[in-house]
């Protein structure tokens, strides 16, 4: 059973509600060998990923969408109207099937400089004691923090964080590893292809660079791939000691 | 090939000239960077929304402060996103009008926010401008069956 060209290529959920950002997004994420899907709102973004809101307070996954929709990464922008970047970045990490997906959130400013006068809402910058954005998402889960306009260089540094959501995409002796190893029956190891063929679209140096970054994380992906789900812990590092009888 | 030649000079003169006179920043190098010939014509595709999204926004904003009693936080909301689609394209001089704009609406002051519509409107205007001349020489060089320089 070979791997389809598709299994190899990042999908990337981008979340603005503003128009042009989305197309740039979309395109950053294109140039660089990524699958993307945009939409404009984080309720949109939780009806994507098969995260419906029954009510307030229990979003519940809906199965039939469950298994169609690999995400590897989801960026949102931090401000928009009606759920914001943070509440986003919060349902996503409190939800079982998604808090293993890594988040970004990018926006145009970060400290609010600004005491307010009275009618801001908490989130806005012009808010008295508004919080520091930066400090609140990464507090909260996400993985990186982009001011924007974003760029082709940021882009660049996310390939690490997705490659962790991708266990099939292990290099050929780490996966013969494995086969020995009783609890792991699920993963598929012929699914396996060499590091080298992917990605793409890239310069020379930043391809070598990265199959070495993914490379030492491959051998801490393996693990966690089969701890998703069951760790509790949504603190950073994610990579947990703790391990099953492997 | 002489004219391409010619073409492709006055191009690149008046590029520098929208940099050095911080028309533009950076920011439209990195949307040119992510223009190649999958994608030929996704700068001109990013401008136009811009334009598009612009003048809704600036009528958005007339019609705001022509009210009875003014909402400046939806005031604000609108320099916000206009503030955050200019900086997107890299128009720097429209998005340094709307950091002003945006301390005026926090003071909830009307003569600051009017006068900031003005100078918004008046950047907005000029950069257009400059935008659809740039894209007219390109157009021209291509006529021409030259190819369009990539400022560094």
């Amino acid at each position: 059973m070979g791997m389809a060209a598709a299994d190899l290529q990042f999908h990337v959920l981008a979340v603005d509600d503003c128009l042009i950002d989305r197309k740039l997004i979309e395109r950053l994420f294109r140039i660089s060998s990524c699958q993307v899907t945009t939409v404009d709102s984080g309720s949109k973004a939780l009806e994507f990923l098969g995260l419906q809101e029954l009510d307030q307070n229990q979003p519940c996954v809906s199965p039939s969408n469950q298994q169609e929709v690999e995400v590897n990464l989801i960026i949102t922008d931090y401000c928009m109207p009606g759920m914001t970047g943070y509440d986003l970045l919060k349902k996503i990490k409190e939800s079982s099937s998604l808090r293993n997906i890594p988040v970004v959130i990018m926006s145009s400013e970060n400290v609010p400089s600004r005491i307010s006068s009275e009618g801001w809402s908490v989130d806005h910058p012009f808010a008295r004691g508004g919080f520091d954005h930066v400090t609140r998402c990464l507090e909260e889960g996400a993985e990186e923090f982009f001011l924007k306009p974003v760029r082709l260089s940021d882009v660049n540094k996310l390939r690490p964080h997705m490659m962790k959501t991708k266990c099939k995409s292990l290099p050929q002796q780490e996966a013969e590893k494995m086969v020995t190893k009783p609890k792991q029956e699920s993963i598929e190891i012929a699914n396996v292809q060499s590091q080298a063929q992917e990605p793409q679209q890239q310069t020379e140096s930043e391809t070598v660079q990265q199959q070495q970054k993914s490379q030492a994380n491959n051998n801490n992906n393996k693990r966690k791939a089969m701890e998703e789900n069951l760790s509790p812990d949504r603190t950073r590092p994610r990579y947990s000691s703790g391990l099953t009888a492997v | 090939m002489e004219i391409v030649g010619k073409l492709q000079n006055r191009f690149m003169e008046f590029m520098r000239s929208l940099y050095r006179e911080g028309f533009l920043d950076d920011q439209f190098l990195q949307l040119q960077k992510l223009q190649d010939e999958s994608n030929p014509d996704f700068v001109v595709e990013v401008v136009s929304l811009f334009f598009e999204d612009s003048e809704k926004l600036l009528n958005n904003l007339a019609m705001a402060l022509q009210q009875q009693v003014v909402d400046y936080k939806q005031v604000d909301a609108h320099v916000h996103q206009f503030k955050g689609s200019s900086s997107s394209i890299g128009a720097q001089r429209v998005k340094n009008a709307c950091v002003a704009f945006r301390n005026f609406c926090e003071e909830k002051n009307l003569e600051g926010c009017m006068q900031c519509l003005q100078h918004a409107k008046h950047e907005y205007f000029l950069v257009k401008n400059k935008l659809e001349t740039l894209f007219r020489l390109e157009q021209q060089i291509l006529a021409a069956g030259g190819t369009v320089p990539v400022l560094s």
